[in-house]
């Protein structure tokens, strides 16, 4: 099962590879994982997207926590929570004509040209991960040159907020 | 011209800050204030290039004691023994690249046997990270999977607050190594010193208290059960929590086991002991496990040498699981009521809640029954010719009975580490010192030097093989040197005989690389760093011989027992069997 955590950690150098560390020696893939720093600077927040069961969801929280850099995580999958992913998508048009297309597919999934050259264009789209799967499985006719993700971010709904003293 | 600066620097800040209390240290002199300040008087290392400040620092001064010691690993082990037989954190102080890369086996072995380290590495300065200088390896990044936490300290401002954390990390919650790593120009960097009170750790907080509501639940399963077992492990000594452990446990009646890691923390002699559990536990202690209703785990991890196949382990079980760290909890087998908590505090609250009237005992007398019934199978027996080869078993028993139980007793790993389980009966905790998570040859001698250093007028032996003993020979010199009388119990039985054993019992027998050649004489070897060795071949010599070892009080003896090449560990369940499936002879 698809799981997305929220997590806070010290903003500190080492603090990304402990975590990464943790997966791959616990033999668990990473998914995806962003991370940048928050408004109080001493705090990081990572967004991580894996898979498992229940067990090893629960054991991957735990050892989160272990980790001493780490000053809260919750698991966003259970509760109601906002989902976004951005990607950037490089193609190159069947032809001149297919612009047109494009624009169609853009106007559904709010996407947008970012860039355009002689031979390509380059589009960006925001949406749940599913619509930016979607958002590329229609641009079947045309050749997706290269496609970069962010891998989603995540935040609760309603007026629960991460902080430091929200520990699961 | 470098020590010539450093001490104008000071008499500059001496002429600005007449008030002493202002006075700037460099990062050496701060290194050293800081252990004082922690109580850490005995540090174990080995000089080297970019500890060398240090090194100088700690010449100057009385008040902090270093053992050199012969290896870097050899440090890391003894720092262990010290902190496992005392319950204070040890210390190791080593030189960047190869300094640290030796003690790595060290703080591995510490890590998994959750004992408190704090380990000071020396690194390159910190223009040179990076760059591939003489003796660099990111000593962060190899010890990161194994240790609790590691620090690289980037300027002397960080140092204070860097060993402050240190300690604190490495003693507090689940014990475990630090690792702090300290490059040469933070050395020589200076400050006014001031040592931190508090190492203000948002992100770091154990929970000791255990939640009231599982404890009452936990009580409600304890008062229904009918097969019940106390199954408990290293974490009720390293909290210190043996006395609620026995309280509990004699409040309540019920039979308990120890892991291999928790032997001591429940007198091995009392009746209520139904000896070690696991791969080589005692018949009673695992089909007890196997067939008991109510399982009461305390600081024990339900490893796999523990548990057998998890399909088949404790198919009947209810589970009350006591632990400091969460994620040992229904890692590998599911509880039915976790409690997260000091074992000590936890018990505690268990022994109130029981005692408080609300809940009756239950009378458990047909259990005991069958659990006596199961211990007479006397599964740690053996036969002892006296015309024969030494049983391994006999030097054990004699050791046993000569010391009466009292000597702290280290090891290393093969099957004499088991037959000292099973025969040594403990009565204290932190006297049993051995390497059970890691499983590391090599551990036994120095462990016991740390052990000896911490305990200098207490006997202290060493039980050994001939393969374990030669991973960490050296530290013969470090024993010599400071005068460590450490009694030295080679089981020689010229095998790897662990190794020999699974080859017997899985490999038909063939002894690949397992038989130990081209030994050396041992009691030579003794003799030439400067100790008493002694050979000991037949049976009947086996009892005068170790009353002559333990009567040389003063004087390290490596007695050479030569022990029955083909004497197996039994019971034994194999890997991948269950509690109820042990091979017994
Ligand atoms: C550093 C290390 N290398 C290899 C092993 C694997 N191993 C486990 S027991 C053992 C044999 C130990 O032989 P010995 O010290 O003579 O003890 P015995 O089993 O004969 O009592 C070996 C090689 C280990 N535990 N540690
Ligand atoms: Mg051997």
């Amino acid at each position: 099962m698809r799981r997305i955590l929220a997590v806070l950690l010290e903003n500190e150098s080492g603090s990304l590879s402990r975590v990464a560390n943790l997966f791959s020696a616990r033999g668990i893939n990473i998914e995806s994982l962003t991370v940048t720093p928050t408004p109080d600077e001493t705090l990081s927040r990572m967004t991580l997207v894996t898979f498992g069961d229940d067990r090893i969801l629960e054991q991957i929280t735990k050892q989160l926590h272990k980790l001493v850099d780490v000053v809260t995580v919750v698991d966003l999958t259970g509760q109601n929570h906002v989902e976004r992913e951005m990607a950037l998508i490089k193609l190159r048009l069947r032809d001149e004509g297919s612009v047109d297309d494009l624009q169609r597919v853009n106007k559904v999934y709010r996407g947008r040209i970012a860039d355009v050259s002689a031979l390509c264009y380059t589009s960006e789209v925001v949406g749940t991960s599913e619509e930016i799967d979607a958002y590329i499985a229609a641009m079947g006719e045309h050749e997706v040159v290269e496609v970069v993700r962010s891998g989603p971010l995540g935040i609760a709904r309603g007026e629960q907020a991460l902080s430091i003293r929200q520990n699961q | 011209m470098l020590s010539v600066r450093l001490l104008s620097n000071r008499m500059d800040n001496l002429k600005q800050n007449p008030n002493p209390e202002a006075q700037e240290l460099n990062g050496a002199e701060i290194f050293i204030r800081c252990l004082v300040e922690e109580g850490a008087t005995t540090v174990f290392g080995y000089p080297g290039g970019a500890v060398l400040h240090i090194y100088d620092e700690l010449h100057k001064q009385q008040e902090v004691n270093h053992i050199l010691v012969r290896h870097e690993q050899g440090a890391a082990h003894a720092a262990e023994g010290y902190a496992k037989s005392t319950g204070k954190v040890g210390v190791v102080l080593v030189t960047s690249g190869p300094g640290a890369t030796n003690a790595v086996t060290g703080i591995a072995d510490a890590y998994m046997d959750s004992v408190p380290l704090v380990v000071f590495t020396g690194q390159v300065r910190t223009a040179l990270i990076g760059n591939d200088a003489f003796q660099e390896v990111d000593t962060v990044g190899i010890t990161r999977p194994c240790v609790k936490h590691n620090i690289l300290v980037k300027k002397v401002e960080d140092l204070p607050l860097a060993i402050k954390r240190a300690f604190h990390i490495a003693g507090t919650g689940r014990p475990g190594p630090v690792v702090v790593d300290i490059p040469k120009d933070v050395t020589e960097q200076s400050m006014v010193f001031s040592y931190p009170k508090d190492p203000g750790m948002r992100s770091y907080q154990p929970t000791l208290e255990g939640h009231t509501g599982q404890i009452k639940r936990a009580a409600k399963l304890i008062a229904k059960a009918e097969r019940p077992i106390i199954y408990s492990g290293g974490g009720v000594i390293s909290s210190g929590a043996h006395e609620e452990l026995i309280e509990f446990t004699r409040l309540t009646g019920f039979p308990i086991t120890n892991t291999l890691m928790g032997l001591g923390a429940f007198p091995g002699t009392d009746p209520q002991f139904i000896q070690m559990l696991g791969m080589h536990g005692s018949y009673e202690a695992n089909m007890a496990m196997h067939h008991s209703d109510v399982l009461i785990a305390v600081g024990a991890r339900f490893d796999d040498r523990i548990t057998g196949q998890l399909d088949g382990f404790c198919p009947y079980a209810k589970v009350i699981h006591v632990d400091v760290d969460p994620s040992s909890i229904s890692k590998n087998f599911r509880a039915h009521v976790p409690i997260v908590g000091d074992a000590g505090k936890v018990l505690c609250a268990l022994i109130e809640e029981l005692r408080d009237g609300k809940h009756s005992l239950p009378d458990i007398s047909p259990w005991w029954d069958q659990i006596h019934e199961w211990a007479k199978k006397d599964s740690f027996a053996y036969q002892q010719d006296m015309d024969g080869e030494i049983k391994p078993q006999y030097v054990l028993d004699h050791l046993y009975q000569q010391t009466g139980g009292d000597a702290f007793v280290t090891s290393d790993v093969g099957q004499h580490q088991m037959w000292v389980a099973q025969l040594y009966k403990f009565t204290q905790p932190r006297r049993w010192i051995n390497s059970g998570g890691l499983g590391t040859m090599g551990f036994g001698l120095p462990a016991a030097m740390g052990v000896q250093l911490a305990h200098p007028d207490e006997l202290v032996c060493c039980v050994t093989g001939e393969a374990s003993i030669q991973m960490c020979i050296q530290e013969l010199s470090t024993c010599r040197q400071y005068g460590l009388p450490i009694k030295i119990i080679n089981l020689n039985n010229r095998y790897m005989g662990m190794v020999r054993q699974w080859q017997d019992f899985f490999y038909d027998s063939r002894y690949a690389m397992s038989y130990m050649d081209a030994l050396p004489d041992f009691v030579k070897l003794a003799e030439s760093y400067g100790h008493v060795g002694m050979k000991i071949e037949k049976p009947k010599d086996v009892e005068p011989a170790l009353r002559e070892i333990l009567s040389l009080k003063d004087r390290l003896v490596f007695a050479d027992f030569i022990t029955d090449p083909r004497e197996n560990v039994f019971p034994m369940i194999a890997p991948g069997a269950a509690h109820n499936e042990m091979i017994l002879s």
